[in-house]
C-alpha cells in the first residue's frame, strides 16, 4: 500500500505490513475463541503505554483506506487522548474521521461504549490496561492461564463476595467481569458496568487490545455476554437521579461536572456525540440552552 | 469402616537429581484413619506428602485413590482438570505456614467460601451462612467474619485454614506440620480441635510432623522416615512405646516423654 501524502517514510496506518499480518492473525484467533486472551508481539508505538497502544495497534491493523474512524475517550470526542489518536490516524492513514457514531465504521474507545446502538459492520476497538480479570486476586500468570484453561472461575466470585461483605452490595462499578459465550471470563476493560448490557448480543464486532500486556481478545457479533453476580445479589447497572443537564436524556451514562467552588455541579451525558445529536434535535435539559437560541 | 483402603501408595520414589527425596515408600490409608509421618528435618517427610498429594510428580511408583464412586484411579494419569477438582473438593491441604494456604487479602468469610464458589455455589446468603457456621466450629467468633486473615493471630490463621479446607466435606486431608510455629498452649487447643473434627467427620488424614507428641495425640498409625526411606511403620502407640529400630529409639529417647 502507498503511504499517505508527504509522509513517505510511513507505511499506511503506521505499522509495517508484516506486523499488521501478525496482529490480524491474533485478531482472527481471538474472534474464533470469544473472550480468550491471545498473546501477540505488541510493538512500540509513538505514544506511552497507558495511552492506548493496544487499541491503536488493533485499529491500525484493521483500518482500510475506505474506513471512517471515530475515537472516543470517556465517551467524549474532544479529549486529549481522542483528539491525538484521531490526528495520528489522519496523518498516517489519511482516513476519513468523524464524531458521529452512526457514520463510523471503526470506533476506537477508551472507557465507554457509545449510547447509540452499534450496527452490523461496525467495529468497536477497546483500549485495555489490564486484560486479566483474575489478576488482582491471583498474581501468577501461569496460574491464571491454567484457571482459564480449566474454567476455574470460583475466584471471580470471591471478589464479588468481598464487595458485598464490605459494602452491602456489589460495589464494582467499572471493569465488571463478564462471561463470554458461556466459557471465558473476561475483563471488559474499564468501561462502567452501565455499558455491560450493551456488549450482550451486540451487532458490532468488539476487539480489545492491551499493548503493554500484549494481549488481544474479542467478542464476535451476536455473542452472549453475561455479567457475573449472585442469585441473591443480581447484577445491576448504575442509575442516575436526574437526566442530562444539557439535553435532558434519561437512561444514559452521566459525568459529574463541577461548576464552581460553592458546591455547584451538574450531570451531563458522557457521550458527547449523543448529547449533541439530541440538542440538535431540540431536546433541552435544565441547564441547557436551546440550539436555535444559541445560533441566534 | 470400609473394607477397602482410600489411598494406595506403592513403591513411590522421588529424586532431586542424584539426591534422594524419598524412595520405595508403600502404604495404604483407610477411611477415617490418621497416619503420621515423622522423622528429622530433611528425612523426606514433606517430599513424600507432596508426592502423594500430587503437588509434586513422583519419579517412580503410583498413588491410587478411591473415588466417591468406589473406583480406584491412578492420580498420575488423571486429567489435570479432574485432579484439581479433586484437590479442592474431596481433599484438603493444611500448610505449615497459613499464609501459603489462605488468601491473606480477602476476608475470613470469603476464604472459607472460596471452595463453595469454586464448585458453583452462587447464593451469597447461603455461602456466608456456611462460612459463619464453619468459623464457629473452629472457634473463630462470628464478628471476625469480615476481617482479613492478616489481622488474625497465628493460631486463628491456622484454624481458619482448617475451616477453609473442610467446608466441602473432604474425605482426605493432608497436613504439613499443622502446629509448627505455634506456642504450646495454642498447639494444645489446635490439636484438640483437629482431633475432634477428624473424629466427627470421619476424615482420613496424613499428618507430617517432627513433633512426636503431635503424632501421639492425633494419629492411629505412624511411619518413621530417615534418609528418604521408611524405616519403621506401625501403630502409633507401639512405635512410640516399643521402638524397634535404633534410629526410632534415638528419636523417642531424645524427646521429652509424653
Amino acid at each position: 500500500m502507498t503511504s499517505a501524502g508527504n509522509l513517505a517514510t510511513y507505511n499506511f496506518a503506521y505499522l509495517d505490513e508484516q506486523t499488521k499480518r501478525m496482529i490480524r492473525r491474533a485478531i482472527l484467533k481471538a474472534i474464533a475463541i470469544p473472550g480468550y486472551q491471545v498473546p501477540f508481539a505488541s510493538r512500540e508505538m509513538p505514544m506511552p503505554y497507558g495511552w492506548g497502544t493496544g487499541g491503536v495497534q488493533v485499529t491500525a491493523s484493521i483500518l482500510g483506506p475506505d474506513d471512517t474512524l471515530k475515537v472516543i475517550d470517556q465517551g467524549a470526542d474532544d479529549t486529549t487522548n481522542a483528539v491525538s489518536i484521531r490526528a495520528f490516524f489522519q496523518k498516517v492513514a489519511n482516513v476519513k474521521v468523524t464524531t458521529k457514531t452512526g457514520e463510523a465504521t471503526v470506533i476506537q474507545t477508551r472507557h465507554r461504549i457509545p449510547e447509540e446502538p452499534l450496527t452490523e459492520g461496525q467495529v468497536l476497538v477497546y483500549q485495555v490496561p489490564i486484560p486479566e480479570p483474575l489478576r488482582f486476586l491471583e498474581p501468577r500468570e501461569t496460574e491464571t492461564r491454567k484457571m482459564h484453561a480449566l474454567e476455574e472461575y470460583g475466584l471471580m466470585h470471591v471478589k464479588l463476595y468481598e464487595d458485598i461483605a464490605r459494602n452491602g452490595h456489589i460495589a464494582t462499578t467499572y471493569a465488571y467481569p463478564v462471561k463470554v459465550g458461556e466459557r471465558y471470563v473476561m475483563d471488559p476493560s474499564p468501561i462502567p458496568k452501565f455499558d455491560n448490557p450493551k456488549m450482550h448480543r451486540s451487532q458490532a464486532l468488539q476487539l480489545f487490545g492491551a499493548g503493554r500486556e500484549k494481549r488481544i481478545y474479542a467478542i464476535p457479533p451476536h455473542t452472549e455476554v453475561v455479567s457475573l453476580d449472585f442469585e441473591d445479589y443480581p447484577f445491576e447497572i448504575q442509575k442516575f437521579e436526574k437526566p442530562c443537564a444539557l439535553c435532558g436524556a434519561e437512561n444514559v451514562y452521566l459525568d459529574e461536572v463541577v461548576l464552581d467552588d460553592k458546591g455547584g455541579r451538574m450531570f451531563v451525558c458522557s457521550d458527547t456525540d449523543h448529547c449533541e445529536d439530541r440538542r440538535n434535535a431540540g431536546h433541552v435539559g435544565e441547564l441547557g440552552v436551546a440550539q436555535t437560541e444559541a445560533a441566534e | 469402616m470400609n473394607s477397602q483402603p482410600l489411598l494406595k501408595v506403592s513403591d513411590l520414589s522421588k529424586f532431586y537429581g542424584g539426591r534422594i527425596g524419598c524412595t520405595k515408600v508403600s502404604f495404604d490409608l483407610w477411611p477415617g484413619e490418621v497416619l503420621a509421618i515423622v522423622g528429622e528435618s530433611g528425612s523426606g517427610k514433606t517430599t513424600l506428602l507432596n508426592c502423594v498429594s500430587t503437588r509434586l510428580t513422583a519419579d517412580v511408583g503410583s498413588v491410587e485413590y478411591r473415588m466417591r464412586d468406589g473406583q480406584f484411579r491412578n492420580l498420575a494419569t488423571m486429567a489435570e482438570a479432574e485432579r484439581r477438582f479433586l484437590m479442592r473438593t474431596d481433599w484438603g491441604f493444611v500448610h505449615q505456614n497459613p499464609a501459603d494456604g489462605l488468601r491473606m487479602t480477602v476476608s475470613a468469610g470469603a476464604n472459607v467460601g472460596e471452595r463453595l464458589m469454586a464448585i458453583g455455589d452462587r447464593h451469597y446468603g447461603q455461602i456466608r451462612e456456611t462460612a459463619g457456621d464453619w468459623l464457629s466450629r473452629v472457634e473463630i467468633g462470628l464478628d471476625r467474619i469480615d476481617d482479613q486473615p492478616r489481622a488474625f493471630s497465628g493460631g486463628m490463621r491456622q484454624r481458619l485454614q482448617i475451616a477453609r479446607n473442610l467446608v466441602t466435606a473432604p474425605r482426605l486431608v493432608f497436613m504439613d506440620e499443622p502446629t509448627g510455629g505455634l506456642d504450646v498452649s495454642v498447639q494444645a487447643r489446635l490439636l484438640d480441635l483437629i482431633r475432634g473434627l477428624v473424629q466427627d467427620l470421619g476424615l482420613a488424614a496424613i499428618v507430617v510432623t517432627h513433633d512426636l507428641a503431635v503424632a501421639r495425640l492425633l494419629s492411629h498409625r505412624m511411619m518413621v522416615m530417615k534418609d528418604g526411606q521408611v524405616i519403621e511403620h506401625g501403630l502409633t502407640d507401639r512405635v512410640l512405646d516399643d521402638p524397634r529400630e535404633p534410629y526410632t529409639q534415638l528419636l523417642v529417647s531424645s524427646i521429652l516423654q509424653v
